[in-house]
């Protein structure tokens, strides 16, 4: 069996953090500057134009890209035939969360409890997702979530008999209820099949895969086409001041789900699509 | 795109007037941040007829919360939150004396109203700019509710702040106004 060190673990997730929060992934900036090609509206240009170097100066000047630095979503994939010594894993991420997110500058943006609202003070703790995978290596990516964005998120079980229709319906109004709430241009991550919780994860993490890349599954990448064209149907545009390019990407995740089920879960993600990962 | 509005804050009732919904604004002095726990105490005071920990009258509420400054600068990233969650607030808020409001997304209807009859306005600054946006803040000091760290009010001294105008005094709101211009209709 192999061994990894928490400490190892929790200087790298420091580090993810702090990453994931001042640098614009290359696939996120090279998709604004493609909607500033497409762009037709002078405000919605304008608006891409300061996105791009807001960009630049956050990765320049090693502050963070929004001042909302989220609620930390945390992914790990743990090999089956390795483990965490000195430490226990979920200690370990929030540790690495509460460094990342002090000697980083960061937003501290967790409260302790819904309703009596004490904030943490750390950023802790993270909301982490472990899955069990073949192997002997742990990969984590850390994506911190802001609220903007998270609070438009939706979820509805349909039928069957609801179809794609169905579905491009309750995608494309969450869009136009959202409005510019979410600081678009978005990413839609389109959760669908499952169990309620399931179709939640799996919108999730379809927010993980690189900003325009098609669902390898042919029925899924056929309506992450057209449901992106009806959302850039809205004129919602970016920063909602109206344009073409509401969304740089609609990704679609399926599973599959009960003879009677059809869920439906549509998280958004802000133009600020954040994330970094590292395999150890 | 029209040339940009210089306006100073605290604003006066003459440059309000002036402003009409999707004017590109450049704002300029003094601002106060104030989301959700601030807006919940500030009322709390108004309500119980307390002392503010600052006047009202003709200022600029920012809904922001910025990240902490790293040394040697004057504050860290700070972009607009979302607006709708002051909304329950904004009307007595406005009553009380506060003449501008600066954030992102859209207004109740009875925020759109209330800022027309008392005469204030809502501008958006852009969302997920934070970085850009810190580079026009001059000087930044908490000055109440320091116990609520990233959501405490701290005062703010601005230079050329980009705004656009979303609600004025007229009732107007420029994202209803300018989406209805680029929806298409689907096959």
């Amino acid at each position: 069996m192999r061994k990894i060190s928490a400490s190892q673990l929790v200087t790298r997730i420091r580090d993810a953090c702090i990453q994931a929060c001042t640098v614009l992934p290359a696939d996120v900036l090279t998709a604004l500057e493609n909607a500033l090609a497409k762009e037709e509206s002078p405000t919605g240009r304008d608006v891409l134009q300061q996105l791009i170097e807001n960009a630049r100066i956050a990765r320049e000047e090693g502050i963070p890209i929004c001042q909302d630095t989220g609620l930390t979503v945390v992914f790990v994939e743990m090999g089956e035939d390795v483990r965490v010594f000195g430490g226990n894993l979920l200690d370990a991420v929030n540790e690495g969360v509460r460094l990342g997110y002090s000697e980083g500058y960061l937003r501290k943006s967790v409260v302790s409890h819904p309703l009596a609202r004490t904030n943490t003070g750390d950023n802790t703790p993270a909301v982490v997702h472990c899955f069990l995978v073949p192997g002997d290596k742990i990969t984590v990516t850390v994506l911190p979530k802001g609220a903007g964005s998270e609070n438009m998120s939706c979820l509805k079980m349909l039928t069957p008999s609801d179809g794609a229709d169905g579905v491009a319906r309750f995608v494309v109004d969450a869009v136009i209820k959202a409005g510019s709430n979410p600081c678009p241009p978005i990413i839609v991550g389109v959760g669908l099949g499952g169990t309620m919780e399931m179709a939640a994860m799996l919108a999730k993490k379809a927010l993980l895969r690189e900003v325009g890349k098609p669902s390898a599954n042919p029925t899924d990448a056929a309506l992450e086409r057209r449901l992106l064209e009806a959302v850039n149907a809205t004129g919602i545009g970016p920063a909602g001041l109206g344009g073409r390019v509401t969304a740089l990407a609609v990704h679609v995740e399926s599973f599959a789900c009960h003879i009677a089920s059809l869920p439906v879960a549509v998280t958004l993600q802000c133009h600020a699509a954040r994330h970094a990962s590292f395999t150890l | 795109m029209s040339e940009a509005k210089r306006v100073c804050a605290p604003v006066s009732e003459s440059d309000l007037c002036g402003l009409v919904a999707g004017d590109r604004v450049l704002l300029s002095g003094v601002i106060y941040t104030a989301r959700d726990a601030a807006h919940a105490r500030l009322v709390e005071l108004i309500r119980q007829g307390k002392k503010l920990p600052f006047e009202l009258d003709g200022q600029v509420l920012y809904y922001a919360g910025p990240t902490p400054a790293p040394p040697g600068r004057v504050i860290g990233s700070v972009g607009p939150t979302t607006a709708s969650r002051m909304d329950p607030y904004t009307p007595e808020i406005l009553k009380a004396g506060i003449k501008g409001m600066i954030g992102k997304g859209e207004r109740s209807p009875e925020v759109v109203d209330a800022i027309a009859k008392y005469r204030a306005v809502y501008f958006a600054a852009t969302g997920g700019a934070g970085a850009l946006l810190a580079k026009r803040v001059l000087s930044c000091q908490i000055v109440a509710f320091e116990d609520l760290g990233c959501e405490a009010i701290h005062k703010l001294e601005v230079a050329d702040f980009p705004l656009i105008v979303i609600n004025d005094c007229f009732g107007n709101d420029f994202y209803r106004q300018i989406r209805s211009k680029y929806e298409m209709d689907l096959p």
